[in-house]
């Protein structure tokens, strides 16, 4: 029989890193709260019946974004046999505010304490065996990132959920009143002997006039149909499920009314009209509300505990975090030290040490050892001479054109994987909500856009964080506006190509892509889809810590890895079409490639973009290649402008491209494609995002049209500036220019109706 | 009434009640902002908001708006 053991916690908690350490997979970490946004699963290694599942991270059994309702939803309704719920040791007290609830689900828990370490370190202490007999669970002390306790909290989790089963064949289960306290201080231990079955975990206890009115629920819902069902023993402790349910109706849930099945039926109504009555009569005479009774009670139950088991030394002693976050979240430094990083991350990526790398893979690699290599051993094989073609102009001169660049995309793999570990993610959020907000977006949506610097489509799906639907798909829109990975390699080739020796190219890229998003936030929240209010922003900042160089170097390995695939598949067969297009006329004869097919077509696509500067067919195809995967673009440019150049002298393509673009021309060519639709894959997330076609379709039209618009501008303007003359063009361009500036600056915000304002605050504060 | 919207930096306050309604008062509470709870004041964002304050022992970002609902003493 298949077990399956939950990994359950906190955002930041360490779920992901025990869940690869356990079953030997490598999902992405960091340290940000909300880098998990669906779940996975993963089989124990040693036992392979056990089935682990890696849970977003929530900090309640009450959520709100799209990623921590998955979490709700398979805890509440697919019960997994038991639960580990990882506790961030230190950060005790907010942790088992969750604990308090998942032990009210009846499944039985394993705490792990993760992060044990960090709270040696300081000095604190924690009372493991005193806080065990408090909750009424099993605590297993780990450190996940090293690998210490997590294979033992999971046997522990395997051992109960074996001997729950048994229980609950037995069906002898009986809730146990002496495992129930009436107040944190007086725990009697009888009931955590080692024969009686450990899962019984103990139970928040709330006020008298609480626990009265959770009793008269329970006994309302007890008979209910579904109800009924569960609690007569079809679930494992389904008199522990009572009294979850029992909380989440007094405290008004409806859509755990609806998961029991009470939501829709007349009997289920009346029920709730009674429970609203009790609920109600509690709230007059506590003078509060229920949603705060229940939270207090906890906190306070939680307070208690925490206060007996754990001995902090100084609860705001000022840390080596707030000693870092003096400085760099301060309030003159804060945003140069941003963009002073970002600018440093694109100059040692692109323009320095990854370009050492790049120029030898590019001169030495692919410009002579290779080709010539394989030229060689080719001739001595006297193949035909279509197939050295096939081999060497299109296979070698556009995998090769795209893989040089791996030296310059691992480089900027590693400095990512270290800004996403080391905590900065949060505080960059923290730092620019302000900005973001008068932008229409979140703090929050600068994470999916700092992820998306690596890959859009995890960039894509970090936005699953964000509360608001309509934040939540404008930053899916605006996210890939930021330049990826795949796209570094086009930025690398115009800079190195047309903008030698200069500095400023390559980060401009970034910055670029920050412009085109926030110029979107401003244009697209005053659309009437896109108004209401603004996602809150109440986010934990995690501590930071040094990222360990194995964990930097795992996720630079990986998306390393991932790149080169992408190179030996979509790249290679889409290199091998271009090449095949680009030599072959409609009456298949080998020809020169300005009179193939590629040409042809190539030609009607061009005029759409001569008006950007690059009228070229070949940059015509290129961008069109592009939309399969970005590094085709560089590659189409290896076959288009290589053709036979690498293999005669070595020389690579790049002066061929300096012959075809002015410097104008290339940079409205690197913002077209940098801004424009992104790839397949990535449009494919915006479609899993947005879950509908005309969401898709929109943010696919409004990224390419935003793209034309702004490079053309770019391209129109400088011919402009640059002394070309006013022509038709520069008209168009200015028209644009004018367009924008009136979206942005005065076209009126679609006015939301009063009566929809969804505000805690009073309507004169959110005005 | 005074809020968290009216304390400075390096305040330490006890929060009195969660005003307003709805999800985004919910989570302030889930986070650990309740009754009784001690809060100091860290700091505030480099361009005025949102600020962030150490609450429960961790540390805690919240917008100013949202600031407004905490009662304090």
């Amino acid at each position: 029989m298949a077990i399956t053991i939950a990994l359950a916690g906190n955002p930041n908690s360490g779920k992901t890193t025990m869940f690869n350490d356990l079953t030997g997979s490598s999902q992405h970490t960091g340290n940000w709260p909300g880098v998990t946004v669906e779940k996975k699963e993963g089989r124990l290694k040693g036992h392979r019946e056990v089935v682990l599942q890696d849970l977003p991270g929530i900090y309640s059994l009450s959520p709100y974004s799209p990623e921590e309702i998955v979490s709700r939803s398979y805890l509440v309704n697919d019960r997994p046999d038991a639960i580990i719920n990882i506790v961030d040791a230190s950060n005790v007290e907010r942790n088992l505010y969750l604990t308090t609830q998942l032990l009210e689900l009846g499944i039985p828990v394993v705490v792990a304490l993760n992060m044990i370490d960090v709270v040696r370190k300081t000095g604190d202490e924690i009372d493991v065996k005193k806080l065990e007999q408090a909750l009424g669970c099993e605590i297993v002390e780990t450190c996940a990132l090293r690998g210490e306790g997590s294979v033992q909290a999971a046997e522990r989790a395997v051992a109960l959920a074996k001997n729950a089963a048994v229980t609950l064949t037995k069906n002898t289960f009986a809730p146990s009143k002496n495992t129930i306290t009436n107040t944190a201080g007086n725990a009697h231990t009888s009931s955590l002997s080692k024969e009686a079955p450990r899962f019984l975990n103990r139970r928040t206890a709330f006020s008298n006039e609480v626990e009265a009115a959770l009793d008269s629920i329970g006994s309302l819902v007890r008979e209910l149909g579904a109800v009924k069902d569960k609690v007569a023993g079809k679930i494992n402790n389904g008199e522990a499920y009572l009294r979850w349910l029992s909380i989440k109706l007094f405290e008004r849930d409806a859509e755990a009314a609806k998961d029991a099945g009470i939501a829709d039926t007349a009997e289920g109504k009346r029920v709730l009209a009674e429970i609203e009555k009790i609920t109600t009569a509690v709230e007059d005479k506590l003078d509060d509300d229920s949603e705060s009774i229940i939270t207090d009670g906890r906190y306070n139950y939680i307070s208690d505990i925490v206060k007996q088991t754990v001995k902090r030394k100084n609860a705001f002693a000022l840390t080596l975090s707030d000693r870092i976050d003096r400085v760099v979240t301060n309030r003159i430094l804060a945003l140069p030290i941003f963009a002073g990083v970002m600018f440093l991350v694109y100059f040692i990526a692109v323009s320095t040490v990854g370009a050492w790398g790049t120029d030898w893979v590019n001169d030495v690699l692919f410009g002579s050892l290779v080709p010539d290599g394989v030229a060689n051993g080719l001739a001595a094989l006297g193949t035909a001479g279509w197939l050295n073609g096939l081999i060497l102009d299109g296979i070698i001169a556009g995998v090769g054109a795209v893989i040089g660049f791996l030296p310059q995309m691992l480089v900027l793999f590693v400095l990512l994987a270290f800004l996403e570990d080391c905590g900065y993610m949060a505080r960059i959020a923290f730092i620019l909500d302000r900005i973001f907000r008068r932008f229409g977006l979140s703090g929050k949506s600068f994470i999916p856009i700092l992820v998306g610097t690596g890959c859009g489509v995890p960039g894509i799906m970090a936005s699953r964080t964000i509360e608001s639907d309509n934040d939540r798909r404008m930053t899916v829109m605006t996210t890939t506006f930021i330049p990826c990975g795949a796209k570094l390699p086009i930025i690398a080739l115009i800079a190195g190509a047309l903008f030698p020796g200069s500095m400023w190219v390559a980060p401009s890229a970034y910055f670029l892509g920050i412009f085109a998003i926030l110029v979107s936030g401003i244009m697209l929240k005053k659309l009437k889809r896109f108004s209401g209010r603004a996602t809150p922003f109440v986010m934990e900042l995690p501590a930071y810590h040094l990222p360990t160089p194995g964990g930097v170097l795992r996720t630079m390995l990986e998306r390393g890895l991932a790149f080169v695939k992408r190179a030996g598949t979509i790249v290679l067969a889409a290199t091998v079409l271009v090449w095949f297009l680009s030599s072959f006329d409609t009456s298949m004869q080998m020809v020169d490639t300005t009179d193939s097919i590629l040409a042809i077509i190539g030609d009607k696509i061009a005029v759409i973009f001569s008006p950007l500067g690059w009228g070229d067919w070949r940059a015509a195809v290129a961008t069109i290649t592009g939309l399969i995967a970005k590094e085709n673009v560089v590659g189409t440019f290896g076959v288009l402008y290589g053709f036979a150049e690498v293999a005669e002298d070595g020389a690579e393509y790049w002066p061929q491209l300096i012959a075809a673009f002015t410097p104008l021309a290339a940079y409205a060519f690197l913002a077209f494609n940098l801004l424009c639709a992104p790839c397949f894959a990535a449009i494919g997330a915006i479609h899993r995002e947005m879950m509908d076609v005309r969401w898709t379709l929109f943010a696919v039209a409004y990224q390419c049209g935003f793209a034309y618009v702004i490079s053309l501008i770019i391209f129109q303007m400088g011919r402009l500036f640059g002394g070309g003359g006013f022509t038709v063009g520069s008209a168009v361009a200015i028209v644009f220019i004018l367009t924008l500036v009136w979206m942005i600056g005065f076209k009126k915000p679609y006015a939301v109706p009063a009566g929809e304002r969804l505000s805690g605050a009073p309507a004169s504060e959110v005005a | 009434m005074k809020t968290l919207r009216e304390t400075t930096n390096g305040d330490r306050v006890t929060v009195v009640k969660v005003h307003g309604e709805g999800p985004v008062r919910r989570r302030i509470m889930d986070m650990g902002v309740t009754k009784g709870a001690e809060v100091l004041i860290r700091k505030v964002a480099p361009l005025g908001d949102p600020v962030e304050i150490n609450v429960r022992g961790y540390e805690l970002s919240l917008r100013k708006d949202d600031a407004g609902m905490i009662e304090v003493i």
